[in-house]
């Protein structure tokens, strides 16, 4: 008999109880949320026939040059709003973030500043698009000023947690110099935090741009409009074709923007 | 009556309250020359350098420098003080993402407004001077507009050791400039400053691990242990008792 078989080991591999018992809560979740909310194989069934109706009468996407007009001046106004919103929101965002940055501000104002992008990015674009056309009419300055607040809301709050990465021993040596605090921002805290400033607002163009082609749903402005209508008048062919126009503005920005970032590194 | 640059008065400090990581130290440091401090890890060497230009600061105490108590000062007059203190540190600590030259010219940061330094619109003379200084400190005039992040370690040392003369400073602390250097180098570095110090009529007090160097360079040497000044004099007077009272134990003699 050998002597490691003589003294009982700890399993190599024990049960993590806890976690075991999480995944099989969500299991029975998920089987209870499915009941309650009568979702069926036979509903499924059927809407996949409905969706092979409606794909079959997308084909072939309208051409005519009226379509083609309005479309090209949605998406024009879409480009638009997605542009301006992320010009100004981003231009906010950055005293906004270096506020909320603990590392630079003082509590109060980092807290404040906090609660304010808190605020911000409650609400889903579209609510806040709703909220700013009752405000400001239809159109797209209701659209800008949304996506203002979304974009706001996102970059600041990313902006801020750069800031806190950042290295503090280069802002030590550079205020060991006598420097004041906006020297010291522009010289040790700007050009550790600009590149990543930069990438976060060209995703946020990029999202933007997404963004900017559904607040005409709500009256905001841009190619949303046209699509809803498209929608409700059944004129489905009009709808494939801008879909197409807006998955390939997706793609080309996919590629500017890959650009720009390389440019700033 | 005093003649010395920099007089510490009885500097405390404790960063948890009733464990002194200084006690009481008192110092006086004179106008020219190096100074090395040479003590353990975690004697609080660094945080008597720190304290003096004030990263650190001191629970209580004086730091006489030119007719001020540092210790007293915030705001607008430290950091008038502070341009006259310049800083070497371990880790160079330059701004990676700057270029040689911007960071030579951080130097002058004190004395430029925040406009010019945005639109880095420094005054003609301090351009002139920082080419001279990264030519002054062994580098070659290419590398002015080359990143820091693209230097070796030694190199890297250079534009700090320049960025501190930059500020035409009365007094330069140096925080374990060659710890993160190998031995050539480290030789070079203090070699550098000693001959800076020289030259400028610039006072240096380097906190420095290896003995050997301190012991070559300077012509003071500071011995620290537990928070308090136990040696102090000069190199040749340095002897294995004290080094033994200093680091503890005599295994590494």
């Amino acid at each position: 008999m050998s002597l490691a078989a003589s003294r009982p080991r700890p399993p190599a591999f024990p049960v993590n109880w806890p976690a075991r018992l999480a995944w099989i809560g969500l299991a029975l979740y998920a089987l209870y949320a499915t009941s309650i909310l009568n979702l069926t194989w036979a509903r499924f069934v059927v809407g996949l026939d409905n969706g092979a109706k409606f794909l079959d009468r997308m084909f072939p996407p309208n051409m005519q040059a009226d379509k083609l007009e309005l479309i090209g001046s949605g998406m024009l106004e879409s480009i638009q709003i997605a542009v301006l919103a992320t010009f100004f929101g981003v231009l906010l965002s950055l005293p906004l973030g270096l506020m909320a940055a603990r590392n630079l501000a003082p509590g109060w104002l980092s807290w404040s500043a906090r609660g304010l992008i808190a605020v911000l990015r409650s609400f889903h674009p579209v609510i806040v698009s709703i909220l700013f056309v009752k405000a400001v009419g239809f159109g797209a300055l209701a659209g800008i000023l949304a996506l203002i607040v979304s974009s706001m809301g996102f970059v600041s709050k990313l902006f801020a947690e750069v800031v806190e990465e950042m290295n503090a021993k280069q802002v030590e040596a550079v205020r060991a110099t006598g420097a004041n605090f906006w020297n010291v921002l522009i010289f040790a805290v700007m050009p550790q935090v600009m590149a990543r400033f930069v990438g976060l607002s060209v995703y946020q163009l990029d999202s933007n741009l997404r963004n900017s082609t559904m607040v005409g749903i709500v009256g905001g402005g841009g190619i949303g409009a046209p699509l809803f209508t498209a929608y409700q008048r059944f004129d489905y062919d009009v709808v494939l074709t801008i879909l197409i126009c807006i998955i390939a503005l997706i793609m080309l920005a996919e590629v500017v923007s890959g650009r720009i970032r390389r440019i700033f590194q | 009556m005093n003649s010395a640059l920099l007089t510490i008065r009885n500097l405390r400090k404790e960063y948890r309250l009733g464990q002194p990581v200084l006690k009481d130290i008192s110092l006086d440091i004179d106008a020219k020359g190096v100074t090395a401090i040479i003590g353990p890890s975690g004697t609080g060497k660094s945080t008597l350098i720190r304290c003096i230009n004030r990263l650190v600061d001191p629970t209580s105490g004086e730091i006489l420098f030119a007719g001020q108590d540092l210790a007293k000062l915030s705001g607008a007059p430290l950091r008038a003080a502070r341009r006259r203190i310049g800083m070497v540190f371990q880790e160079y600590n330059l701004v990676e993402r700057l270029s040689v030259i911007e960071n030579v010219l951080s130097g002058r940061l004190g004395y430029v407004p925040a406009w010019r330094a945005f639109l880095r619109r420094f005054p003609q003379a301090d351009i002139a001077r920082a080419f001279d200084l990264i030519d002054a400190v062994g580098l070659n005039q290419d590398f002015a507009t080359r990143r820091a992040d693209a230097l070796s370690g030694g190199q890297r040392q250079r534009v700090g050791i320049a960025r501190a003369i930059m500020q035409d400073p009365a007094l330069v602390l140096a925080d374990e400039p060659t710890s993160s250097l190998d031995p050539k180098t480290s030789v070079e570095i203090m070699e550098l400053l000693a001959e800076l110090s020289d030259k400028r009529g610039v006072p240096i007090i380097v906190n420095i691990h290896n003995v050997g160097l301190a012991k070559r360079f300077a012509g003071r040497i500071i011995g620290m242990t537990g928070g308090e000044v136990v040696y102090d004099g000069p190199p040749d007077g340095l002897r294995d008792d004290h080094l033994k009272h200093i680091y503890g134990g005599e295994d590494f003699l």
